[in-house]
């Protein structure tokens, strides 16, 4: 179930562009119509059709949260090898560093990033992507840390391997498991930031459908058309609940320890 | 005993290692105050001219620069920043032409209001939830309970509020929609808020008794037949509390960004409105103020959960 989900939220992301929407286009006659046989989701205050509008919020959720995911893990990743690797002062700044990154509140600095640089979904990405990259850089800290110690990395190191033959080679693969699992809790994270700061105003510019901003708007109709604040609210739940399991899931299955029990 | 022997005593270790708690959090203060400053210098162009907006007179915009200091060099600006903050001058809104202390004096008792309703909210429901699930490990019991805490934590606050709204105002007409102006107007926004704690918590809590209910003491407890219950109430949350303390400061991070969210669903009048109306009018250095103001307020609390842990908790205070 949470995979099925998973694969027809990334299938609308992807080829939702081919269905012929019209996100964007106002029928007077139909305004705030709620769903039915005939006319599906329904349709919004300005009368365009609520169901387009949710594929094209999946779109903006699936290629934010996979744009942020990438530039925080590839970040976080490098920033958090390179600490552990070279410790000494560099790793302390390092580590300074992200206690301060920690001492905002979780989606606070990305508020006050995004208002300050504006709507616009460049800056929900990098708004995002600041404050992802900690989670990473401390795992991957973490883990190289007592990766370093082990032998098979003094044994390349005995034979000469350059740092960044070791990192890649030798330190890297064993990281990739708990990274992967921290980076579908990741995505989920992130699907309800960038609805949280559409939510707000500033996230993506109206027109642009996106689930947050199609709450924030139904919100002001909930007396007469409810169905404006379902309908996104549910996909986005959806959409959370589905890649969280899948991440329990992969977390177990990739986990040795639990398996040998 | 000599001097080395005397030093290695424990008091002087929990004394030393306060000293250094002391130290870091006033680098991480340092930290998050040039932040906060460098906040001002991300918007794209001319700040002023943002701020002021294109039908700005020219003797307008100098006076804001000079009254911003945006004319000094910028480790001049950042001094002057830190010297005024450090004396509790945060400077005027751009709007109202207030005193920024003043507005946020005035946001702040609904803030903390919310904030402590709403961990209420999280502790009266993650603590028997949690301590079911835990009792009745590997049942359906269990499984809803953690159901009900993958659900808690999945749904966003932005929509359980309206939800909320629908059915406990709009539908039974029980409770007031929005604002603060009646005696229950805090009950649902205090409930969106809590509920995703509470879902947080309800799996700490569950995890931190499984691990204490495997404890020789509770076997104790069993055989001299105290009911299961009383082990879990008397026995184990009382070792559970402390791993859930630190859990519940760090977690408040959480509370306080979601309170900005929260606060905007139900326009309650806090800290987090004032921070996105301020978004709204560019009205930068009350956006800066408000943003130092709730992290300086999750650092605070977290150094204080931090202290209280090491001084409660003998495990601790030895160790270092």
């Amino acid at each position: 179930m949470p995979a099925l989900i998973f694969v027809l939220w990334t299938v609308l992301a992807l080829f939702g562009s081919h269905l012929g929407l019209q996100p964007n286009e106002v029928q007077l006659d139909k305004i705030l119509q709620p769903p039915s046989w005939q006319h599906g989701l329904g349709y919004d205050d300005l009368g365009r059709p609520v169901g387009d509008r949710l594929i094209v919020g999946a779109q903006i959720s699936f290629f934010v949260a996979w744009q942020v995911v990438a530039v925080s893990l590839l970040l976080g990743t490098t920033i958090g090898c390179v600490s552990a690797w070279y410790g000494g002062w560099l790793d302390k700044l390092i580590v300074h560093v992200m206690d301060i990154f920690l001492a905002f509140p979780s989606i606070l600095l990305a508020i006050a990033l995004a208002g300050v640089l504006g709507p616009g979904i460049e800056n929900v990405v990098f708004a995002l992507a600041s404050m992802g990259w900690i989670g990473f850089a401390r795992l991957s800290r973490a883990q190289a840390l007592s990766l370093k110690q082990h032998t098979h990395v003094l044994a390349a190191r005995a034979l000469g391997a350059g740092t960044p033959r070791i990192l890649w080679h030798h330190i890297l693969p064993l990281l990739l498991a708990p990274l992967i699992v921290e980076a579908t809790f990741g995505i989920a994270g992130v699907v309800i930031a960038e609805a949280s700061l559409s939510f707000l105003g500033l996230g993506v510019q109206p027109p642009t459908a996106s689930w947050g901003a199609m709450l924030k708007d139904g919100t002001h109709y909930m007396l007469i058309a409810p169905h404006l604040v379902l309908a996104p609210g549910m996909a986005l739940m959806w959409v959370v609940v589905a890649v969280n399991l899948l991440g329990d899931q992969l977390r177990d299955a990739l986990d040795i320890k639990t398996q040998q029990r | 005993m000599g001097f080395l022997t005397l030093c290695q005593t424990p008091v002087n270790d929990l004394f030393y290692s306060l000293i250094l708690r002391a130290l870091r959090l006033l680098s991480v203060i340092l930290g998050v105050v040039t932040l906060v400053f460098f906040l001002i210098h991300l918007i794209p162009g001319d700040p002023v001219e943002v701020m002021l907006g294109e039908m700005g007179q020219t003797a307008d915009k100098q006076a804001l620069q000079q009254a911003l200091g945006l004319n000094q060099p910028l480790w001049q600006q950042w001094l002057q920043y830190l010297n005024h903050t450090l004396h509790g001058d945060l400077g005027q809104s751009l709007h109202s032409k207030q005193a920024i202390t003043e507005l946020l004096a005035q946001r702040l008792p609904a803030t903390g209001q919310l904030a402590v309703a709403s961990l209420l909210v999280a502790i009266l429901i993650a603590v028997p939830l949690g301590s079911l699930a835990a009792i009745k490990h590997h049942t359906w019991l269990d499984q809803g309970a953690m159901t009900f805490s993958l659900l808690g934590m999945s749904i966003p606050n932005f929509w359980l509020g309206p939800l909320f709204i629908l059915l406990f105002s709009i539908n039974l007409g029980w409770l007031p929609v929005s604002g603060r102006d009646n005696g229950l107007s805090w009950v649902l926004p205090a409930l969106t808020l809590g509920t995703a704690l509470a879902a947080i918590l309800a799996r700490m809590i569950r995890s931190a008794l499984l691990e204490v209910l495997h404890e020789d003491y509770i076997r104790t407890a069993r055989a001299k037949g105290l009911s299961e219950w009383a082990i879990v109430w008397h026995h184990a949350l009382r070792n559970a509390a402390l791993p859930v303390m630190t859990l519940i400061g760090l977690q408040l991070g959480t509370l306080l960004g979601g309170a900005v969210i929260t606060e905007t669903v139900f326009s309650w009048p806090g800290i987090g409105q004032l921070l996105i109306e301020s978004i709204q009018k560019r009205d930068y250095p009350v956006v800066q103020a408000c943003v130092l103001l709730i992290s300086l307020t999750y650092v605070a609390v977290n150094a204080l959960t931090d202290m209280a842990y090491v001084w409660l908790d003998p495990r601790i205070r030895f160790a270092e």
